[in-house]
């Protein structure tokens, strides 16, 4: 995805590699390739592909990687502001 | 009593040859009965209504149970009976898939959650859990062609793999439920499950295994990829677990917001007849349709340009932001517009005029492309946010700037 690219400097990805074990699920999972192995542990090789989905976070074994996840939907986000997280649905 | 003639007749034709207007799938026997009555021959005294005649009932339906078009027989199992499915389409489905697309039918359009299975699967054979969204079953079922194999289909409310396991339906706590309720371990000697990559975000491998038992391997992200990801032993290339947004997938998912735009769009329209009646006389209805429809025309630039020519445009059209992108094709194609309306009827439009019918295309456009951040795989929600912040208040005020300047252009 290299060729389509959103917003830079927004992503709220984080990584504790000290936590890092190297069991490469982070790598595994992450559709966009923003985290990667090298020397048997993850680093984020492309922090602004980081789509926010969070399938890191959730497969994570130690709790190393860190994000705020959600659906980069704007109609979601525009009832979550009119109407509050309880009632905005998305698609 | 059974009308006499003098000829032999065959089996169906002996039948009453009543049928239901189940159109064209007769056999020849039932239509040669029914062309028969029809001519008025010797048959004349059968009853005969409808078409020809429909094919028998399946073997295996059940009172009060519907056979589903895609079930090709059932496999017995130590768990009991499990459908096969087809790997092919077929137009019904196609007709399924045309609608979901486009956005009618897209709710409850999905299959029953439990065990399927594809060709002759064994007690080794994989598991490949899915979504019961019928695209994404029907995504899943039409590559496995020649494969034995199990398929578990989660209730996912109707939803596909990526949105369910944003909203959590698709998690470990529902595979678990359904291995349990659908007797897998029954049906196969190992332990392991292969989950689409996408179910990711919301369903923890570990978490799988700590309930069920069964060990969850994450599967290549399109369900093409998988013969390849089988064939190698379960493992996926680097290039199956990134998602991609090739034109086609564009398109795919582009029809919807057109499709969801009938619910503002004769609104939208109707305001603006409305506000091009305002001018020196009160309200003027020769002018609401001399100027109306070129407002009207570059409302729905800005239809097509945010909702189309933007999906379509997306790697090439400037900038980072949806919005900005949004502004740019459906500004461009206001000034089409106000081309077309110049040539067209150069009188009715004044140069402020032209000016409100750009603003109104770009800022809707704008407005439109942003909401398409939600069918794309690359738009972060921290993205999204940021630039609704930006943009929304320059939509707005484009809007208004091109209210005032239309009303200001009759006068």
């Amino acid at each position: 995805m290299r060729d389509m690219r959103y917003l830079s400097g927004v992503a709220s990805i984080s990584l504790d590699v000290r936590r890092c074990v190297g069991c490469g699920l982070c790598e595994a999972v992450c559709p966009h390739g923003v985290l990667a192995l090298t020397e048997g542990k993850a680093g984020i090789v492309d922090r602004d592909g980081c789509m926010e989905c969070g399938a890191c976070v959730t497969n994570c074994p130690t709790g190393a990687v860190a994000v705020t996840p959600g659906v980069g939907c704007a109609a979601y986000i525009l009832q979550v502001w009119l109407k509050g997280k309880a009632k905005a649905s998305c698609c | 009593m059974m009308p006499l003639t003098g000829k032999k007749r065959t089996t169906a034709a002996a039948d009453p040859c009543c049928c239901s207007d189940a159109p064209g799938r007769g056999d020849a026997a039932a239509s040669s009965c029914c062309d028969g009555s029809a001519s008025g021959g010797e048959d004349s005294g059968q009853p005969c209504c409808g078409g020809p005649q429909a094919p028998a009932a399946s073997p295996m339906a059940r009172p009060g149970y519907e056979l589903h078009p895609f079930v090709e027989t059932f496999r017995t199992t130590l768990a009991g009976p499990v459908p096969v499915v087809r790997t092919s389409l077929d137009r019904r489905d196609f007709r399924g898939t045309l609608g979901a697309r486009l956005g009618y039918g897209r709710d409850g359009y999905r299959v029953a959650p439990g065990l399927y299975a594809v060709g002759r699967p064994g007690p080794d054979s994989p598991v490949l859990v899915t979504a019961d969204y019928k695209l994404s079953f029907d995504a899943l079922r039409r590559e496995l062609s020649g494969i034995d194999a199990w398929i578990l289909v989660l209730d996912t409310r109707g939803i596909n793999v990526w949105c369910a396991a944003g909203k959590g339906t698709f998690s470990a706590a529902a595979v678990a439920r359904l291995v349990e309720a659908s007797g897998l371990a029954r049906v196969v000697s190992h332990r392991r499950l292969i989950v689409p990559q996408l179910a990711a975000p919301g369903l923890d491998a570990r978490d799988v295994r700590r309930r069920c038992g069964f060990t969850v391997m994450f599967g290549p992200v399109r369900a093409a990829d998988l013969p390849a990801f089988l064939r190698a032993g379960n493992r996926a290339e680097p290039a199956m677990r990134r998602v991609t947004f090739t034109l086609s997938e564009r398109l795919a998912v582009a029809p919807v917001e057109v499709y969801h735009a009938r619910k503002w769009l004769w609104w939208a329209a109707l305001a603006a007849l409305a506000v091009s009646g305002i001018g020196p006389g009160v309200f003027s209805l020769a002018a609401v349709w001399e100027r109306g429809v070129w407002l009207v025309a570059a409302i729905l630039a800005g239809l097509v340009g945010g909702a189309l020519v933007v999906p379509v445009f997306l790697p090439w059209l400037p900038g980072r932001a949806f919005a900005f992108k949004g502004a740019i094709a459906a500004g461009g194609l206001g000034l089409l517009t106000v081309l077309a309306q110049a040539a067209w009827a150069p009188a009715a439009v004044s140069s402020a005029g032209r000016l409100a019918m750009v603003l109104v295309a770009g800022s809707l456009g704008s407005y439109l492309a942003m909401n398409f951040t939600g069918s794309t795989p690359f738009a972060s929600p921290s993205g999204v946010e940021r630039e609704m912040r930006r943009a929304m208040p320059l939509q707005a005020v484009g809007l208004v700037i091109a209210a005032i300047l239309w009303i200001i252009s009759a006068f």
